[in-house]
């Protein structure tokens, strides 16, 4: 009887729940989420276009095109996507430009959500005046219109990328903050961390060894939809001039510059602004359904 | 009496909260001596203060609200009360080990449980990955859980209770502590499995000659496993005598009472109700004046309402806390 179910069971007509581990099973669950899986192809094709284009086509996106010819072509065999105001190749802009959104968009967002977990971990773990303390700092935090702080930040820091990436984490680590916060306060009532308490374990091991790890799951979704926040606040930084200089492109920059020739040459402006919806939406469907595929309440 | 050595003498252990409505007297002058190698039974029920007198012991009491206010917790004649966290650390896991009620929960879900035996040992002894690995599947091996190697790389979810249970007592014993403390360890499984931790308990104590504290309401268990039973009513011990004595001549009338609502298989059957104490537990915001127990003593005097008896040691080795004790 037994041997006939393991039979029946290698066949494998269909996977129970249980012939998964945890992460084979929200890989499974992940690929049966319709939205995670256009978002999943949207970030593909971004990722693709971003490291793979470059590679088929070698247009240096900071050489410039001597003369009135060279300016606001449209596109052509010689230039795809055209050339801008200094008749510099929009393609290979794109690709450039997208590597640094993208690498703002990741090293803020994980920066920003280490902080917040650290913080979180610290206030939630220790409770009392600690938590009082760090818990009204981020309010506090949270209270200041981001904007104009951004700006003046931005001027007083300089501009370039790891500043911006800095003025981008200062105020992206509240929300994570709060998020590990609220687990750490339920975890930490956990007998496990009691029993950890028990074999002699120090404060940080029970923090870093047996909490954090357990607000992976809810850090991992906030991260990834994070990066899509993150590449909207470089645009936004970069659109308003205090983000990434020229000559050195990023999606948010060659909005900012497009701008002056929206009505000439809206394609200017379109491409870079594709680029960045597809980006940030891709990233929120995949994030959703990851959120979604980690819930084991949850039924797929 | 017992003429092993003195392993832990808990004197007045006195551990009160501090909540917004109030000091709660969780454990309010409990008295315990456990001996090398000694079973010990803790019994009481909900809320009499067995499991904080445990945590107590670990100086394990979340504060706040909690605060151990007095009293004196001695172990090898070192009072722990004052030692510093440091050295409370080292002594957890390693000398005085414990285990849990729940152990659907007990165990970190992240983790393999090879990873969170090896993280006991390694706490406390200096050992390489290999050699640590090596005593993990021993231990594993040691409390009776089939194919140690395989269920080595196993998670926590991929266990019944019983096996988490055992997995919880290979974690406490790892380090060969001298004093074990099972709080409620055998509470939340089901009778047979029960049975079998309990024997596993046994074996491995007669084995590795530790001293167990056995924290229940559940006298079938003492019954089972311990040499001395203290009783325990509203945050003080009311009677402690060996086993057998317990049983067999129970002095205070709570002992008394208890004893009486288990029923017996060999009466006759009738159909007279299982007799029970009358009353609650008092609400600890509002212990009763005198002795704890008196508003619901059957034999309860004015002198039980206005003075609290001492405890006192009526023959050799059993204590009682009672005016008028009960005749053997």
């Amino acid at each position: 009887m037994a041997e006939k179910v393991i039979e029946a069971k290698k066949k494998g007509q269909k996977k129970s729940s249980e012939d998964y581990t945890y992460v084979g099973m929200v890989f499974h669950r992940l690929t049966r989420h319709k939205l995670a899986m256009v978002g999943a192809f949207m970030l593909i094709f971004i990722l693709l276009f971003v490291f793979v284009g470059p590679l088929v086509w070698r247009a240096n996106p900071n050489e410039q095109i001597e003369g009135l010819e060279g300016m606001f072509n449209v596109p052509s065999r010689a230039h795809p996507m055209g050339t801008d105001d200094y008749g510099r190749d929009v393609l290979a802009r794109m690709f450039f430009g997208g590597r640094i959104s993208l690498f703002i968009g990741f090293i803020s967002a994980i920066t920003s959500t280490l902080i917040g977990a650290l913080v979180g971990l610290v206030a939630g773990y220790y409770g009392g005046w600690a938590d009082d303390l760090l818990m009204r700092f981020t309010d506090a935090m949270l209270s200041i219109p981001t904007f104009p702080l951004l700006i003046a930040l931005a001027s007083v820091l300089g501009k370039g990328v790891w500043q911006i990436i800095l003025v981008i984490v200062i105020f992206g680590w509240m929300v994570d903050a709060r998020l590990v916060r609220g687990l750490v306060l339920s975890l930490k009532e956990q007998e496990y961390v009691e029993a950890a308490h028990a074999i002699g374990a120090s404060a940080n091991r029970i923090m870093w060894r047996h909490l954090f790890p357990n607000t992976l799951a809810v850090l991992i979704v906030s991260t990834t939809i994070g990066i899509g926040g993150a590449i909207i606040y470089e645009a936004s930084i970069s659109f308003l001039g205090f983000g990434v200089q020229a000559p050195f492109a990023s999606w948010g920059n060659m909005l900012q510059n497009a701008q002056q020739f929206i009505w000439n040459s809206p394609r200017l402006i379109i491409y870079p602004g594709l680029a960045i919806f597809m980006t940030v939406l891709g990233f929120n469907f995949f994030g959703d359904g990851l959120r979604d595929a980690i819930d084991p309440k949850l039924k797929l | 009496m017992d003429n092993r050595e003195v392993l832990v003498d808990i004197k007045n252990l006195r551990t009160f909260f501090y909540t917004e409505d109030g000091v709660v007297p969780a454990v309010d002058g409990i008295d315990l001596t456990i001996h090398r190698g000694e079973v010990v039974g803790l019994v009481g029920e909900s809320g009499c203060g067995k499991s904080v007198t445990a945590l107590s012991i670990l100086r394990l009491i979340p504060n706040p609200p909690g605060k151990i206010i007095g009293g004196e917790i001695f172990f090898h004649g070192q009072d722990l009360l004052k030692k510093n966290e440091e050295e409370m650390r080292m002594i957890r896991g390693d000398k005085i080990s414990m285990i849990f009620q729940e152990p659907m929960t007990s165990l970190n879900p992240v983790y393999t449980i090879g990873d969170q035996i090896s993280e006991a040992i390694t706490l406390h002894q200096k050992i390489d990955g290999a050699e640590s690995k090596k005593r993990t599947i021993e231990m594993i091996h040691l409390v009776g859980i089939p194919e140690p190697e395989r269920r080595f790389s196993q998670y926590p979810h991929e266990m019944s209770g019983g096996m988490r249970q055992r997995v919880m007592i290979a974690m406490a014993l790892s380090s060969n502590p001298e004093l074990l403390i099972s709080d409620e360890a055998t509470t939340a499984l089901d009778v047979t499995i029960q049975a079998q931790i309990l024997d596993l308990m046994r074996g491995l104590q007669k084995k590795l000659g530790m001293a167990i504290l056995i924290i229940t309401h559940n006298l079938a268990v003492v019954a089972e496993m311990a040499e001395t039973i203290s009783i325990a009513y509203a945050g003080k011990i009311v009677e402690s005598a060996s086993a057998k004595e317990t049983f067999k001549s129970p002095r205070h009338p709570y002992t008394y009472g208890l004893l009486q609502s288990i029923p017996k298989f060999t009466e006759k059957k009738t159909n007279e109700p299982l007799p029970a104490i009358e009353g609650m537990v008092p609400s600890p915001y509002h212990m009763p004046k005198g002795c704890r127990f008196n508003p619901r003593c059957p034999f309860a005097t004015e002198k039980c309402r206005e003075e609290e008896p001492e405890i006192l040691e009526l023959t050799p080795g059993h204590l009682v806390r009672c005016f008028y004790p009960i005749e053997s």
